[in-house]
């Protein structure tokens, strides 16, 4: 609200009151946030539903199958040489994740902070940190599909439905990984050409760039993470 | 729109947060590895996990994503629609159980006559 005469800003409400305010304010709702993260946000929320719908297809079927669901802590079971270490890779996997967005932050942090080459090689490390989960995730579908011989439609731990939601929850979420390590390294590139500092124009938005997409960027990195944080806990340690 | 453009560079924190909340998903993460690692069983387990998988999309909700910091127009513009999954869950469990039961009394002849 700005005074018309003097051209000083009024308090904006807190509390409830902004929500009124602000939805009702016949301009844009979302104040101070860009319309590109708030774009983020709501594919953010579309793409929630589309994984939560995956998890209750896959609670739905686990409940009401009659024949015993496989022992997940068994099958993702690994041995070094010694006795079989229960779900050591899935543990390795969410360290890598939680640790890659650690990095991410940083990386959003120096963006602000125009430090040009802290965050392009924060985002590459990050993209590092992506890609070597995904390679695991191939080593964990290879060992299933070849040496356990678990298919979508059959395995021979116990319900059948096993197979089917494995393949539908990780797959989807390993592609989610891979788009993201993808646009880490295309957001890495543009950071370290200056992309942002100079105001070059994009390659297909020819709309200068700020330094905003990295914190973009990074919600969407963090929902990946946030992502795997519910598939840990009801598919593998359920 | 002083305040507005005040906040135009977006989210700037102290590292110090982000550091606190990275060990603190490390710590989490481990605690409910633990879990399974100790075969923890029944209740006991699902409190446990449930728990711990809560607190750790919390932080990274609140505090990676910023969601701490955001005004309330955006955080419950993206929080509320997700109550329509709590009624999801809610009818799928009641359907499950149904085919369940339903399952035992036609596939397996438990329901007797």
């Amino acid at each position: 609200m700005t005074n018309s005469n003097t051209g000083q800003v009024a308090a904006q409400p807190e509390g409830m009151q902004s929500i009124v305010a602000d939805w009702s304010s016949d301009q844009r709702a979302f104040k101070n946030v860009s319309w590109g993260k708030a774009m983020m946000w709501i594919f953010l929320l579309s793409d929630t539903f589309i994984f939560s719908c995956f998890l209750l297809s896959y609670m739905t079927v686990r409940m009401s199958t009659t024949i015993p669901w496989p022992n997940s802590s068994e099958i993702f079971a690994l041995s070094f040489g010694g006795e079989p270490i229960p779900l050591i890779l899935i543990a390795i996997m969410t360290f890598i994740l939680i640790t890659s967005s650690g990095t991410m932050v940083l990386a959003v942090n120096y963006g602000y902070r125009k430090d040009r080459a802290k965050t392009a090689i924060l985002l590459l490390i990050t993209a590092a940190f992506g890609a070597s989960f995904v390679g695991m995730q191939v080593f964990e579908w290879t060992k299933l599909i070849v040496e356990e011989g678990v298919r979508p439609w059959f395995n021979p731990f116990g319900a059948p439905q096993f197979g089917s939601t494995f393949f539908m929850i990780t797959g989807f979420h390993g592609f989610h990984v891979s788009v993201g390590v993808i646009f880490l390294i295309i957001i890495a590139r543009k950071v370290w050409r200056g992309d942002f500092d100079k105001g070059t124009r994009g390659f297909f938005t020819s709309r200068q760039g700020r330094y905003e997409i990295v914190e973009t960027m990074g919600l969407y990195w963090h929902f990946v993470d946030l992502v795997w944080v519910f598939i840990f806990a009801f598919f593998y340690l359920w | 729109m002083a305040h507005a453009e005040a906040h135009a560079e977006g989210q700037q924190h102290p590292l110090g947060i982000y550091i606190q909340v990275w060990v603190l998903l490390f710590v989490l993460s481990t605690f409910s590895y633990l879990v399974d690692y100790y075969h923890f069983e029944g209740y006991l387990r699902w409190t446990l996990i449930l728990l711990f998988m809560v607190l750790k999309a919390g932080l990274i909700i609140a505090v990676f994503m910023h969601m701490l910091w955001e005004r309330l127009a955006l955080v419950y513009a993206i929080a509320l629609p997700t109550i329509a999954l709590m009624v999801f869950i809610f009818l799928m469990t009641h359907e499950a159980d149904n085919t369940f039961l339903s399952r035992g009394i036609y596939f397996l002849g438990l329901g007797g006559s």
